[in-house]
């Protein structure tokens, strides 16, 4: 077993999704918070082939689109002070308050993309004239590698290296969201990934306060669709637990050795989510025992600014209140080449989803 | 982001707390992955990586279970 194909199988995947009609009597809303989840059900079509029967909305789980345009603009402002950017390909696009990493880059700063933080750390290990730092954004899942980052250059004595970390928790913002007036969402997919790390054992209270049943789902498109069945099984039987779809992967009590590492070099924080505000204990903040990795503290940055994107929706496409294609900006001013918002660049963003998978934006050109 | 890929450990090669380093293979391909939250993994493992970093196990028992549970259902259709 490879653990792709078969959960690719489209007779299986015929088979679950009859059974999944069958037990439908109503068109219940659901929400999957991770943009992995939202960017697989448009690609594989089964928004489509469900669309008549449930109401797929979709969440903020794309880090890339709630990472602060203040970040984008420090790392651009860094970069032009002699300083290597390191990144993950996904913020090159993303428009800070002026311009993007990949216009910087265009104009002589030292961007590099990478694709694990750890990268970062050989390259100022290799070059130690240079300054060197990572953006670091992700939720839990890709915290682990962060913190691993900077406890290896700690190890390896570095004082070239640091963190321009902006990373965020999924439930505090699904906290405000369900709190929202006019919120109609009835149960949730939990993002799989982030609960193999943190486990899924304190979604339990989330579930019982505001009623709704979450299910733990993974990616694949089988993934996908055993998650939805189970969240509609209950929806239809009035159950509001949490249930694990998800358990090659995913324990309840996560990986305590991943929990350990990011609870080693981070805190708990406020922090604000572009286009949602402050979201009360949303993010992380790196601890002060860490402080010199912490590029915030090197370079004198303030904690985070206020964001002021007049005219991106991504707050309530995010929040599920307004479909991407509802937005007047869709598939006109903001295309995936020149983009008002995160969330049409990001690879996990709704917007870039929509556009690349469905025939909506044709209704805009 | 949260994309992570499915790869089987094949050699370890450092087991330190901190620099845990082994060799993956993703279907043909290999990548030395960081392996320092999964310090028990064995080789014959499958591991989830994610930003060269393997996050998980991926529990075979579980997966066989469930793959067959969904199964029967589709025998009985």
């Amino acid at each position: 077993m490879q653990y792709l194909d078969e959960y690719r199988n489209s007779d299986l995947l015929k088979t679950q999704l009859a059974n999944l009609r069958s037990l439908i009597t109503r068109r219940w809303v659901v929400m999957d918070v991770c943009g992995g989840q939202t960017h697989s059900f448009l690609r594989s079509g089964l928004e489509a082939a469900l669309d008549d029967v449930v109401e797929l909305v979709h969440g903020p789980g794309c880090p890339v689109c709630v990472t602060p345009a203040q970040v984008i603009d420090d790392a651009i402002d860094l970069a032009q002070r002699n300083t290597v950017i390191a990144t993950f390909g996904d913020m090159l696009r993303v428009p800070g308050s002026t311009t993007s990493l990949l216009q910087a880059r265009a104009a002589g700063g030292d961007i590099r993309t990478v694709y694990s933080p750890i990268d970062a750390v050989l390259l100022a290990q290799k070059n130690p004239g240079l300054q060197v730092v990572f953006i670091a954004v992700g939720f839990e899942t890709t915290m682990p590698s962060t913190a691993l980052a900077v406890a290896q250059a700690r190890q390896l004595g570095l004082t070239n290296f640091s963190l321009l970390a902006h990373h965020v928790r999924v439930e505090p913002a699904m906290r405000t969201i369900m709190m929202m007036p006019a919120n109609r969402i009835e149960g949730f997919l939990a993002a799989g990934h982030v609960c193999a790390v943190t486990g899924y054992q304190r979604l339990s209270q989330f579930a019982e306060q505001f009623r709704v049943p979450i299910v733990v789902t993974g990616f694949e498109p089988l993934d996908l669709l055993i998650g939805l069945t189970e969240c509609i099984t209950s929806l239809e039987q009035n159950r509001t637990e949490v249930r694990n779809l998800y358990p090659r992967a995913v324990h309840p009590e996560g990986n305590s050795h991943a929990i350990k590492w990011i609870d080693e070099v981070y805190q708990i924080a406020t922090v604000p989510w572009r286009g949602m505000g402050e979201i009360p204990d949303g993010g992380f903040v790196i601890r002060s025992e860490w402080r010199q990795f912490d590029a915030r503290h090197r370079y004198k940055l303030d904690l985070f600014g206020n964001d002021d994107d007049a005219e991106c929706r991504s707050g309530d496409i995010m929040s599920g209140r307004l479909k991407p294609h509802d937005c007047p900006l869709f598939g006109n001013r903001c295309v995936p080449d020149h983009p008002i918002g995160a969330p049409m660049v990001s690879s996990e963003g709704c917007c870039a989803a929509y556009y690349r998978y469905t025939a909506e934006r044709k209704m805009h050109q | 982001m949260c994309l992570a890929v499915p790869g089987c450990v094949v050699q370890w090669i450092d087991h330190d707390e901190v620099m845990a380093t082994a060799e993956i293979d993703f279907g043909g391909v290999r990548k030395r992955c960081h392996m320092a939250c999964t310090p028990d993994a064995n080789v014959g493992d499958y591991v989830l990586v994610h930003a060269g970093v393997s996050l998980v196990v991926i529990d075979r028992e579980a997966a066989e279970k469930l793959l067959a549970t969904l199964a029967t259902l589709e025998d009985a259709h």
